[in-house]
Parts: structure tokens; sequence; C-alpha cells
């Protein structure tokens, strides 16, 4: 590990003005000491936000909830009011990593983390998103984990995350103070595909911070559930999985929310699976005609073309767990 | 449990100067490199900025099981190494030392974490209970998982019990032992490499049942 200095901020303002003098945030630390240990990442600086007052999870005035970037993820999925809300966010929280890792692991690290790619983890291999300009080792090496959808030819690495997927079904929005003051970004805007900069991961700039991560009011009675696939039972990352939210009402699906994890190289909303289900009755056939959409535009490498077929069929189970089949 | 090892507040710059000892002469090529690194990364634009003037170590003081501790750390330590290096408190075991196995769990603040994924120099007035912590005097009695972990024999080699028992410590206190199944999930985290799982379930089963 390379040598850093340390600081905590004691405020925002603090916070803020270490982040542009080039300070690296650390909040819960699980994805980043473990990429410091293993040299891919060498901040010089780091910056200690934890007592940063953004632990809150508050509700919105319509029904949606704001969830503190510095929330931890065991809290988050406990929190009441997240279970009975947005059960896709609590059930995609605990299934991810371990009971540990998610009381130290905080909300806004989470959607931040880097991805698990094999390759970029590994100092020795070539990685355009760890070292630009260098290849990518995966589009020709054992790539079975990797992306099928939202690649390029720079990168192919999934973002790792399950609540994330979660928020993007949601259409959630990221909470930001920087130079700028305030702003909220869609959480589909907020994580960046690899496309001919890999490096770049996010829109946040030098001093700008995540303070909350916002899931809209959405109509009720919602119902709302997140499937994960995965080579073992617990404490593994997605192949698949899918995130569905759905509003039925008068036996008529009104609103549906549906995102895949495991399968892109951010969380991928799948619109076309959604403007199928609106307007129609949930039945078997439904389920498995809109799940026929949910690999549109795919593009399996070497050693996940079982993808396309895991995702629609994690997505079509899902969809019927979510909306039964009446 | 003894506290300190004898040179555990000693900081390295006291070391004598004088002669070159091999763990100075390594330190000194290590501070060489890294200098090196620094001055490309900050070229490059990258996150370095401020590095060179603020210090790389400082002190912590926390409280380990009851009883307070102080420290001169490289910022880089882990609250793993603190325990077993400085501290000789080696019942905390390190297995991948990458948060993917469960065998350095330790409470911080009652919370179950994984001690390879902390740095230390953020634990300042933190309470830690280590495996050394739960029967701590000679004739002590033990902690109802470590009797329930000896009854049910869940264990062979023995390597990942004290992150096991830890773990399974958290796993009750957030109310996550209710049946074999929730146990197996929320105790996900604990690998044991010789499969002692189903003896590992029913301990903490026991214990929950007790406490």
């Amino acid at each position: 590990m390379h040598p850093f200095s340390y600081t905590k901020a004691s405020d925002l303002e603090g916070a803020l003005a270490a982040g542009r003098r080039g300070g690296r945030y650390i909040a819960g630390g699980t994805t980043l000491v473990d990429l410091m240990r293993e040299s891919v990442e060498r901040p010089g600086a780091l910056v200690d936000i934890s007592a940063l007052p953004l632990g809150e999870i508050t509700a919105t005035a319509g029904g949606g909830l704001r969830i503190g970037a510095l929330v931890s993820m065991a809290e988050a999925a406990a929190d009441p009011k997240v279970r009975a809300t947005f059960p896709v966010v609590s059930q995609a929280l605990e299934l991810s990593a371990s009971a540990q890792l998610r009381n130290m692991a905080t909300i806004g690290g989470n959607i931040m983390q880097r991805t698990r790619c094999a390759y970029f983890r590994d100092v020795t291999a070539p990685c355009n998103k760890r070292e630009p300009g260098s290849g990518c080792a995966a589009l020709e090496g054992f790539n079975r984990a990797h992306a099928i959808l939202g690649g390029s030819d720079q990168c192919v690495a999934t973002h790792p995350s399950d609540v994330a997927v979660a928020f993007a079904a949601l259409e959630a929005s990221v909470h930001l103070r920087g130079p700028d003051g305030e702003p909220s970004v869609a959480f589909a805007d907020f994580l960046l595909r690899p496309g001919g900069t890999p490096d770049r991961e996010h829109g946040l700039r030098p001093g700008e911070l995540i303070t909350a991560v916002e899931l809209p009011a959405l109509p009720r009675p919602l119902r709302s559930g997140y499937l994960k696939v995965r080579d073992r039972q617990s404490y593994e990352f997605a192949l698949t999985s899918a995130a569905v939210a759905l509003h039925i009402k008068g036996g008529v699906i009104r609103e549906a929310k549906v995102a895949a994890g495991g399968v892109g190289t951010v969380p991928w909303k799948l619109s076309a699976v959604e403007r199928h289900l609106i307007g129609e009755r949930p039945s078997e056939a439904l389920w498995a005609e809109a799940a026929e959409r949910a690999a549109d535009g795919a593009r399996p490498l070497e050693h996940n073309r079982f993808k396309a077929e895991l995702l629609k069929r994690t997505v079509e189970r899902q969809l019927r767990i979510v909306g039964g089949s009446e | 449990m003894s506290s300190e090892l004898p040179d555990s507040c000693v900081p390295a710059e006291a070391e004598p100067a004088s002669t070159v000892s091999r763990r100075t002469f390594i330190a000194t090529a290590t501070t060489a490199v890294v200098a090196g690194d620094l001055v490309s990364a900050e070229t490059a634009g990258a996150e370095a900025a401020g590095a060179a003037e603020a210090p790389l170590s400082g002190r912590v003081s926390l409280t380990v099981n009851g009883e307070r501790h102080a420290a001169m750390i490289d910022n880089r330590t882990s609250l793993l190494d603190l325990l077993r290096e400085r501290f000789g408190l080696t019942g905390t075991k390190k297995g991948c030392d990458a948060g993917a196995c469960g065998a350095c769990t330790v409470l911080v603040g009652g919370r179950r974490v994984n001690a390879c994924l902390t740095l230390a120099v953020r634990l300042e007035g933190a309470e830690v209970t280590t495996i050394e912590g739960l029967a701590p005097g000679e004739g002590d009695e033990l902690h109802p998982l470590q009797e329930a972990f000896v009854e049910q024999d869940a264990f062979q080699c023995g390597y990942c019990t004290p992150g096991q028992i830890m773990s399974g410590i958290g796993c009750i206190r957030e109310g996550h032992a209710g049946s074999p199944a929730e146990i197996r999930e929320w105790m996900s985290g604990n690998i044991c490499r010789c499969g002692c799982y189903v003896k590992i379930v029913r301990a903490v089963e026991q214990a929950a049942r007790r406490t």
C-alpha cells in the first residue's frame, strides 16, 4: 500500500475544501482500502468523512425517501421506512456482501464502488479503466463475469452494486454538494458507461460529495423486490439480477420499474420491458413476453453467452414473484 | 491477557539511526520509490496533492477489550495488524486480508466488522472487542457461544473460529439467528475451509437460545 496522509473532516465545508485540494474521501472504506492494498488505488491523501451529518433517512413529501450518503448498508436495509416503502431496496442490500461489510459500507460508497473485474484488480494486467490506453485484458481473456450490455472496445467491466440496480429501476436521484451548490443528478446520468474513457465512472468532480440518494414518490400500492442469481447461494456478486417494482390498480399495470444487474457496465434500466408491461393485465404470458426484451442489444463475449438467456429468465421470474399471475 | 508488547508505543523514528538495519534500509528504499510515484501522480493531475507535507503516520488511542491502548502508527496500518503485531492480540486471524473470508471479524462499537479493511488511524476513541475479550480471565467462564462451539465440535483446524465466534455474536445481537437458514445467510461472510458449517450453525443456534 502506498503511503497517504489522513485527516478527518468535522464538517461539510472542511471536507469539500480538502476534496478540492486533491484529498480522496473515505467512508466505509471497504472497496477503497481493499484496492489500496492491491495498489490499484493510490491516493496520497485520505479525507475521512464518517463524522459528517449525512446519516439520516427521511421521508420526503409525497412518499419518497431520502437516504443519507453515510447511512450504512445494514442501517438502510433494516430501516422500517425503507422496508415498508421500497422492499426492493432492502432486499438488494441484504443480498449484498456480508453482514460485516454491510455494517461498514455506506450508501454513497456503495454506488461509488469499483468493478470486480479481475484484470482491473491485477496491476500486472492491461486495463483501460485502471491505466487508460493500456488495453483490456478481459476482451480476449476470461470474461464469464463481464458485461453483455453497455460495453465498449475499451472496457466490459460490470458495475458490481446490487442496491444501485434498485436505484436505477426506481429512478432515484443523487444529491451532491460541491462548488456549484447542491445539484441533484438523475441516477441514470450519474454512473457513466465506459465508451472511450472507462477510467471516468461517474460525474463527480474533485471537491464534490454525495450527500444523499433520493427515492422518488411512486404511486401506491407498489409491489417491489430484488432477485439475484449467482454462483453460490450467498456472499457473492451477481451473474444476473433483477429489480422490479409494479403499481397494479384495477387489475392493470399502471407503472413498471425494472432494471438488471450483473450484465451491464452500469446498472441496466430495462425500458423496453417496462413499456411492454404498462397498460397490460398481469399474466404468465405477459411476464414471458416482457422478459423476452430484457437482453435487447446484448453483445455477449466468449465466456458469458449464457448471460443473455439467464437474464431473460431472471427478469421473467422476478416479474412473476412481484406481479403474481392473476 | 497482557496489555501491549513492550515497544508498541515507540514510533519508528525513535529507533537509533546510526545502525542501518534491514528494516531501516527497506523503509528508506520504500520512501524513495514512493516519492517518485507521488511526483508522477501529481504531474498526471492525480490525487496526491497535499500529501507531501501532511504526516503519513499518527497517534491513535482506543479501547480494546476494556483496556485503553495508544500507539503511533503508520496510516496504512489495519486494525487487524494493530491488534496482532502491536498489541500482541493474535486471536484475531488474518485469512485473505481483503474482506472476503471473515477470519478477522471483531466488534467495533458493538458491530461486527472486518478488521483487515478497517484503517486503525480512523479508530480514535473506538471500543473494540476481540476473541480475547470474551472470557478475559484465567478462571473465567467461556462466553456462551465459545461454549457452544466446544459442545457442538464446530471446528477442525480452528483458524476461522475466532472470526466465526465474533461474527456469531454479531449475528445473534442483530436478531438474525432465528432459524438455521437465517443463520447460514447472516453468517455467510465467514468462510470455513474445513467445511464445519453444519456444526457452526448449530453452535450459533444453541447460543442464541441461551442468550
